[in-house]
């Protein structure tokens, strides 16, 4: 197998890797702001069943998870849920196992970032008499941006090589697709030739995270 | 009828009672000292004044009107709240600048929330005044009329910031952010800031116990400044004895959650009836003493 060859199929596996990459974070960013106010509730109940949900899914292993998401609703309902959706089936069970996964961890950044603002600032919006949203909005919201944008990207970049976990319910993505090659053509090299493709795209991801962060580095809280 | 009435004022933190009970007039145009030592419930006070603590029993009444009752207190709105607590002012120990925005920004932020719902107000007046002309000539004539009034205001908001902050000697510092400013400028943002709502009584939390000694000297010439100048009605919480002494109309001593003694400065400073008074004053002297002798030991 030549060496375009093995780029053309690892780009395809690469595709599938930038989808569930995108897809998690658009939908795991916002489901994590939800979760984070649950978690934040004065409403006991609430609370801790947000904050159970978030200790059991923090607690497990993401591969666990997948199994979870993709074997257990069918033998509930045995019905194969994930049937309507084709050959993308394996492909919304992984999307569904990370966005919920990985909205938890979020929701733990946001909850510390949100925690970080001193009551002060609260206070001074309060006496000026600005209603909670246009404290929230107006004054806290920049200043949890610029404390999460460092746990983030961590995060962020962490997810980008968690993707290769969903080759276990063979969702084709890069590592699945160079394993394929290992097995049939007892090819090892590339394997490490995917490596490149994490490296080179968590190298941008760190460059916008660091100009994020310096485009914030104007005040501190 | 005083200005500002406050009846019985009390406050628990779960079952350490903090304030037993607090009484004191203020008449508009005064300022008030009040003095005590740390824990004695000042700062409490302070911030039951401003609804950042709600007090468990008490009336608080200004201009004749009351503005706080305990009592009913749980059945008002947030905005309710909200707009009463703009008859106060506060200028917090920690300044509590908005980092993200410039000294100018900091002052205007609050004004211009404002803007949105007086453009509302204005809309329904222009829809009035234009009723006669044809429907879309009408709407074009509204959105002018109306983006047009918001710029007023905007500018209006921003001269009436440039001016707050020239006022408290800051006109070169307007486009920096806190964090390029030092304590004491960040409390005289702090200051025109909070003047920038117009508050009937400005309420100041011990405003220069977190700065440095050679800062607290233009802080304090500000307030005394604004006592001058504008005859504004102030309360005042604070540790600087010889300031209080100058600039007040009126002190408090207050001790254990109660009002041990008050009067003016001339009866609370020289002439002081209670024992605890006299015990806090003569450690106060004694505390600056040793303070100007650590100074000259440190040259």
């Amino acid at each position: 197998m030549s060496f375009a060859n093995v780029t053309l199929e690892l780009l395809s596996g690469f595709g599938m890797t930038c989808l569930l990459f995108i897809l998690t974070l658009a939908f795991a960013l916002p489901l994590g702001l939800i979760i984070c106010f649950g978690s934040m509730t004065k409403f006991k109940p609430v609370r801790y069943i947000v904050r159970g949900f978030v200790w059991i899914i923090r607690g497990t292993p993401l591969m666990l998870q997948l199994f979870v998401v993709f074997y257990v609703p069918g033998m509930v309902f045995n019905t194969p849920i994930f049937a309507p959706f084709g050959d993308y089936g394996r492909f919304v069970a992984a999307l569904i196992a990370f966005v919920i996964n990985y909205a938890c961890y979020f929701s733990e950044i946001y909850r510390g970032g949100i925690e970080s603002i001193s009551k002060g600032q609260y206070e001074a919006g309060q006496v000026l008499g600005m209603t909670k949203g246009q404290i929230f909005f107006k004054i806290v919201l920049k200043q949890v941006i610029k404390n999460i944008v460092p746990p983030m990207s961590n995060e962020i970049i962490t997810l980008v090589k968690d993707t290769s976990l969903a080759r276990v319910i063979a969702v084709a993505d890069i590592i699945f697709k160079a394993e394929e090659i290992l097995s049939l053509k007892a090819l090892i090299w590339p394997l490490f030739y995917a490596g490149a493709f994490y490296l080179i795209f968590n190298g941008l991801l760190t460059l916008l995270f660091r100009r994020t962060e310096k485009s914030l580095s104007y005040f501190h809280s | 009828m005083a200005y500002l009435e406050v009846r019985n004022i009390r406050k628990s933190f779960g079952s350490t009672e903090v304030l037993k009970g607090i009484d004191f007039d203020l008449k508009q145009g005064e300022v008030l000292s009040i003095i005590g030592s740390s824990g004695s419930g000042k700062t409490t006070l302070l911030r039951c004044l401003n609804y950042l603590e709600t007090a468990d029993e008490g009336q608080v009444s200004l201009n004749g009107d009351v503005i706080f009752d305990a009592n009913t207190i749980k059945q008002e709105s947030s905005d309710q709240i909200r707009t009463r607590r703009l008859n106060f002012g506060m200028v917090f120990q920690q300044f509590n600048l908005f980092p993200q925005y410039t000294a100018l920004e900091n002052v205007m932020l609050a004004p211009n929330q404002v803007v949105p719902s007086i453009l509302k107000a204005k809309k329904a007046e222009f829809k009035i005044q234009y009723e006669d002309l044809p429907f879309i000539e009408r709407t074009r004539t509204i959105n002018r009329e109306v983006r047009k009034y918001r710029k007023y205001l905007l500018d209006n908001n921003k001269e009436m910031a440039k001016e707050l902050l020239t006022r408290v000697g800051l006109h070169d510092k307007m486009g920096n952010y806190p964090c390029e400013l030092s304590g004491g400028q960040c409390q005289r943002v702090a200051i025109a800031r909070a003047l920038a709502m117009r508050p009937n009584i400005l309420c100041f939390d011990e405003p220069t116990s977190a700065l440095d000694p050679e800062l607290t000297g233009e802080v304090l010439k500000v307030i005394r400044e604004l006592k001058e100048t504008t005859n504004s009605t102030m309360i005042i919480v604070t540790h600087e004895m010889e300031f209080a002494k100058h600039v007040s109309d009126k002190v408090i001593f207050m001790a254990n959650g109660v009002v041990e003694e008050a009067g003016t400065p001339k009866q609370v400073f020289d002439h002081p009836k209670s024992e605890k008074t006299v015990a806090f004053l003569k450690k106060a002297v004694e505390d600056t003493e040793y303070e100007e002798i650590g100074a000259v030991d440190n040259v």
